[in-house]
């Protein structure tokens, strides 16, 4: 379970937010709205441990996560807006390094299933240089596929992905909800995810 | 862990061979600043003899600190350094990992080309050997101090020129055992204590430098 | 014990500090100009002449202290940033990076001054001395600091970055220091001491009462030098304000 106790985060000398509490259990969904420069992308690399809250602390199953470090890294998954390909790595390359990273004996395997997963059988073999930009997306959304990370924090996942990408990361969401898994995410597009418990916090600026 | 350390070496050393270039590029610039000397205080052989050992080890020394910039920089700007940091691995053990790769594409074949350059300043065999012993020892302990700088000035305007700033005052003991090591043999003392003492830098750094550069790349990602 | 804690935490915050540090100011620079006087009175006046250097040797009392505070100062430096880094207190890297540019200062001036005496005494404006060569290695060591500090624009990213730093430099300084001074004695002989091994007693004094003076100047510049930058890190706090429209 993920809590976040009396959160106040600052980006340079400004602070964002403050006195944020919220908490996400198994199979909930969680959407953070908020104008451009609210803070959403803040809150989540707060929430991944990438950034640092000025007040306040994130918990994993009661623990703060800091304090978890890389047992919390192995349930947790942070997908940013950049897409973190590799130019000069083919797209099975990108994907079998970060399963090796992950560290899955069978991180082959995990990559081509992930690969097929999200249509992308027919690119493997190409670098991740002549990779269009809803591909890219593709290939790193690709990443949730690979292993069994319970908590998902994504970054506006469905940005330059087309109508029929968005349908199938949609999907791809529902299924690990409804395994019990727990999403974050911020979108400004309109999707909505067919789940039971979805939730909404609004930054305000 | 292990594993994860040789992914990361793996990694990187493909990268950097699909990129000769960049590697290549490197090994130049140490060529061309060794052979640039002798234009700029003459061609006698007895003053270049005594310079040769210090001017290749500054030359080394300004080579490594170049090829910072490629260290952590190009995953950086592409988001793979986010998946590093947040891997459910030791952050100090994908840093050595990367350390290690960056040595072996930019570090290592400055000792292996550096005794070429030795002979044009007329070192003897027996000099040329203990500089590629030094270059050997000392070079990964440039690497080690070199990332931590790379890892401070990441994603900052003029971090080049800063990070030179930051890192060449402390590669100011190993250039002193480097080349005074060679100097040694050449004066005959013996070139053992600064060897050993080389060898004492690199321990240190090998423990400490990983840890230190892993913190300061949680710091500029922040 | 714990009413230990509760001061030390008190003053650590900035909004306490502040006038603290204000009401403090006044002595530490009288202090200062009243060690400064009275140092350089016993070095120019009381100190006997060298025989051997004549009076030129006299840039002592300037070159010695200035070149012990600038070392002095990079040790406070980085334990301040230490400080920082481990309890994350704001006001530790304020103070470091306040301490910063006087180090420099002591650093520059005790190379100047070296300069200043080495030409009467050994012909030449710059010798590889070790003391010289390390103090010149400090001085990029300070400027090392103080330009990753101003090339990071975000002070949370700028405070622990420039921290870990200073940190790595003050373990290289011993370092850095003895291999220059091993490579001083093999390239040269013995390093050049100053005439005399005896010190006189006038001397010594004169030369710990101007240490003392720069220390006060020191405090007194830095405490300054701090009140702005607590200033502006806390600009956006209720109580800058208040003070702000109390001074206006």
């Amino acid at each position: 379970m993920l809590e976040v106790v009396d959160l106040a985060c600052e980006r340079g000398e400004r602070r964002l937010f403050q006195g944020l509490n919220f908490s996400l259990k198994a199979g909930e969904l969680l959407y953070v709205l908020g104008q451009n420069g609210s803070g959403k992308t803040t809150l989540l690399r707060t929430l991944c441990g990438l950034a640092w809250p000025a007040v306040g602390e994130v918990r994993w199953d009661g623990t703060e996560i800091r304090r978890l470090g890389d047992e919390y890294h192995r349930k947790m998954l942070y997908i940013g807006h950049l897409n973190g390909v590799k130019d000069d790595f083919t797209a099975f390359e990108n994907l079998r390094v970060t399963g090796q990273l992950a560290g899955y004996a069978d991180s082959e395997e995990r990559a081509l299933a992930a690969l097929r997963r999200m249509e992308l059988t027919a690119c493997a073999e190409l670098p991740g240089k002549v990779l269009s930009q809803g591909q890219r997306r593709r290939l790193a959304l690709a990443r949730l596929l690979l292993g069994d990370s319970r908590l998902w924090i994504l970054d506006e996942p469905f940005s330059a992905l087309d109508v029929k990408s968005v349908e199938g990361v949609q999907t791809v969401l529902s299924e690990h909800l409804d395994n019990g898994g727990m999403v974050v995410l911020t979108t400004h597009q309109e999707v909505e995810i067919t789940s039971r418990r979805a939730r909404h916090i609004h930054l305000s600026a | 862990m292990w594993a994860a350390l040789r992914c990361v070496v793996m990694r990187d050393l493909t990268l950097a061979m699909r990129r000769r270039a960049d590697v290549l590029t490197t090994l130049f610039f140490f060529v061309i600043v060794v052979s640039l000397f002798p234009l700029g205080v003459g061609p006698e052989m007895d003053t270049l003899r005594l310079m040769g050992p210090g001017v290749v080890w500054v030359a080394a020394l300004l080579a490594s600190m170049l090829s910072l910039g490629r260290l952590f920089s190009g995953d950086y700007i592409d988001g793979t350094l986010e998946h590093l940091v947040l891997a459910p691995q030791p952050l100090t053990v994908l840093v050595l990992g990367k350390i290690a790769a960056h040595w072996l594409v930019s570090g290592l074949p400055l000792v292996l080309i550096a005794p070429l350059l030795g002979l044009q300043y007329g070192l003897s065999t027996d000099a040329l050997w203990v500089l590629v012993l030094s270059l050997i020892l000392g070079t990964p302990v440039l690497s080690l101090i070199g990332a931590v700088g790379a890892a401070l000035t990441l994603g900052l305007r003029g971090g080049g020129v800063l990070v030179s700033l930051l890192v060449l005052p402390l590669y100011i003991p190993v250039l002193i055992f480097g080349a005074g090591a060679v100097d040694a043999q050449v004066t005959g003392l013996g070139p053992q204590a600064h060897l050993s003492l080389l060898g004492a830098f690199l321990v240190p750094a090998l423990v400490f430098a990983p840890w230190a550069a892993g913190w300061a790349l949680r710091i500029s990602l922040e | 014990m714990a009413v230990g804690q509760i001061n030390w935490f008190k003053f650590s915050s900035p909004a306490t500090f502040y006038p603290l540090a204000g009401k403090l100011i006044p002595y530490f620079t009288a202090l200062a100009v009243v060690l400064t006087v009275v140092g350089l009175y016993l070095g120019f006046f009381v100190a006997p002449t060298d025989y051997k250097q004549g009076e030129g040797y006299r840039i002592i009392f300037i070159h010695v202290p200035a070149a012990w505070m600038s070392m002095l100062i990079y040790i406070v430096m980085a334990a301040y940033a230490g400080m920082g880094l481990v309890f994350n207190t704001r006001l530790s890297s304020l103070m470091a990076s306040a301490l910063a540019p006087t180090g420099a200062l002591f650093t520059f001036l005790a190379l100047w001054t070296g300069a200043l005496w080495g030409k009467p005494m050994w012909g030449a404006w710059w010798v590889w001395d070790a003391r010289l060569t390390s103090e010149l290695i400090l001085l990029f060591l300070y400027i090392g600091f103080m330009s990753l500090k101003a090339a990071i624009d975000d002070p949370r990213r700028a405070a622990p970055a420039s921290g870990l730093l200073a940190i790595i430099g003050v373990i290289n300084v011993p370092i850095i220091y003895k291999s220059v001074e091993w490579w001083n004695t093999l390239h040269q002989g013995a390093t050049i001491k100053s005439s005399g091994t005896s010190m006189e007693t006038t001397m010594l004094t004169a030369m710990l009462v101007m240490t003392f003076a720069m220390w006060m100047y020191t405090v007194a510049v830095v405490l300054t030098r701090v009140r702005c930058e607590i200033l502006e890190a806390e600009r956006d706090t209720e109580w800058v304000a208040a003070e702000l429209s109390k001074s206006s």
